[in-house]
């Protein structure tokens, strides 16, 4: 069906169609997805609304979901404490469809500042936070994050103090990590729903901290 | 060339390596696919992450180098189902042959 | 709880990254049942493992050339490749 374009086809965040995939020359890897999609489906392994629905629930995961947690946390000690015991649960009960994601967060203090990083391949939260950046899978951070942590960090922009010590999170198995940042100072009396403006994605992997919306 | 003690390419932590690129690229939506269909197949219990890094891993530091992360990935998945028929590599084959034969952009072929 | 980083190097599907291999840590919580990567990888009847994760020095794992010894590292290490100290 070379021209049956289904109701599939999602679109880009500038609310385009995703054309560039569609007009260069095929290759031979995108010619391997076809098939292996249509043999998958001929089988009845999978659905074509399934391939649909599960591109439909990745476009709607990004790094909102957790900055909405994140402002929970600065917000309600309660819920912070059951955060940091049990994060999978807790994102759950505030219905993140997380799937079956293990998922801990921990918490940088005037005493600690936490990185994430996967040595071994690109785990990342990406059932909270969406796909992760570029960057976070490349050979530079990858080999660097665990023996120069501080200079990486410095490369990000962030300086962090002699006395604060640096935990570096390798995401070497089944768990995915969470940075919970520090509430900044400047930040006091924002409600909830404002707060989640000031954390971004990066400040969740612990190579940001969080900074007054622009 | 220094002599191999066991440590594998894709073992990176504390490798020698250059300054961070921040250059980001927006997924094209035959990757989300690729994507979709990593995850779908692994629901279906054809395959699981272990399986996919497995052959991620086997297919070597010049297919790092050399492929998007994203062909890395179909090449993992499409080897995964065969080694646990859900095709045969006859009939992938065959239907990337039918495939191709459809055009050439991936409009056309999809 | 010290425990030790097996210095095992088999060819294979593993979990243990090379440059905690040998290294002294603390484990820093107990996580759970898991499959085994190891055989899961290939697809064979895994058997559940524990989980734990552990902390390391900076000065442990990278010795002299550590950029900050007090600094720590924590990582998820399947049990079958730890043994106490």
């Amino acid at each position: 069906m070379p021209h049956d374009h289904q109701n599939d086809e999602p679109l880009s965040s500038s609310g385009h169609p995703f054309r560039a995939d569609d007009d260069t020359k095929l290759s031979y890897w995108q010619v391997m997805e076809i098939a292996v999609r249509e043999l998958l489906i001929e089988k009845g392994h999978i659905s074509a609304s399934q391939v649909h629905e599960q591109i439909n629930r990745m476009d709607a995961r990004s790094p909102a979901n957790g900055a909405t947690i994140v402002a929970r946390a600065w917000t309600d000690p309660q819920f912070k404490a059951a955060l940091l015991t049990n994060a999978g649960q807790t994102s759950r009960d505030m219905g993140f469809d997380i799937g079956p994601m293990q998922l801990i967060v921990v918490e940088n203090t005037n005493s600690v500042h936490n990185v994430v990083v996967c040595t071994l391949c690109s785990c990342y939260p990406r059932n909270l936070l969406g796909l992760p950046p570029d960057w976070y899978k490349s050979r530079a951070y990858r080999s660097r994050t665990v023996v120069e942590p501080r200079k990486v960090l410095s490369e990000f922009g962030v300086e962090i103090a002699p006395d604060v010590q640096v935990r570096v999170h390798d995401s070497t198995a089944d768990m995915r990590y969470l940075v919970l940042p520090a509430k900044p100072a400047e930040a006091n009396g924002v409600s909830e729903t404002l707060l989640a403006n000031w954390v971004t994605r990066d400040s969740m992997i612990g190579v940001g901290l969080p900074r007054a919306p622009v | 060339m220094t002599e191999f003690f066991g440590k594998r390419w894709h073992d990176m932590g504390g490798d020698p390596a250059g300054k961070i690129s921040y250059d980001q690229h927006d997924f094209a939506l035959w990757e989300k696919r690729v994507d979709a269909l990593m995850v779908l197949a692994s629901t279906a219990g054809l395959m699981n992450t272990d399986s996919l890094r497995r052959v991620l891993e086997d297919m070597g530091e010049e297919a790092y180098e050399a492929m998007s992360y994203y062909e890395r990935w179909i090449a993992s998945v499409g080897q995964n189902m065969i080694e646990v028929g859900a095709f045969s590599t006859a009939e992938l084959a065959r239907k990337m042959a039918q495939v191709k034969a459809r055009g050439s952009t991936y409009g056309d072929a999809t | 709880m010290k425990v030790r980083v097996h210095s095992h190097w088999p060819p294979g599907h593993i979990r243990t990254p090379a440059y905690l291999r040998g290294k002294q840590g603390e484990i820093e919580r107990e996580i759970g049942l898991f499959n085994n990567p190891e055989q899961n990888a290939y697809r064979l009847a895994s058997e559940q493992r524990a989980l734990v994760r552990v902390r390391f020095t900076m000065a442990e794992v990278w010795g002299d050339g550590a950029e900050t010894p007090d600094d720590v590292i924590e990582a998820e290490i399947y049990t079958h490749w730890l043994e106490p100290v």
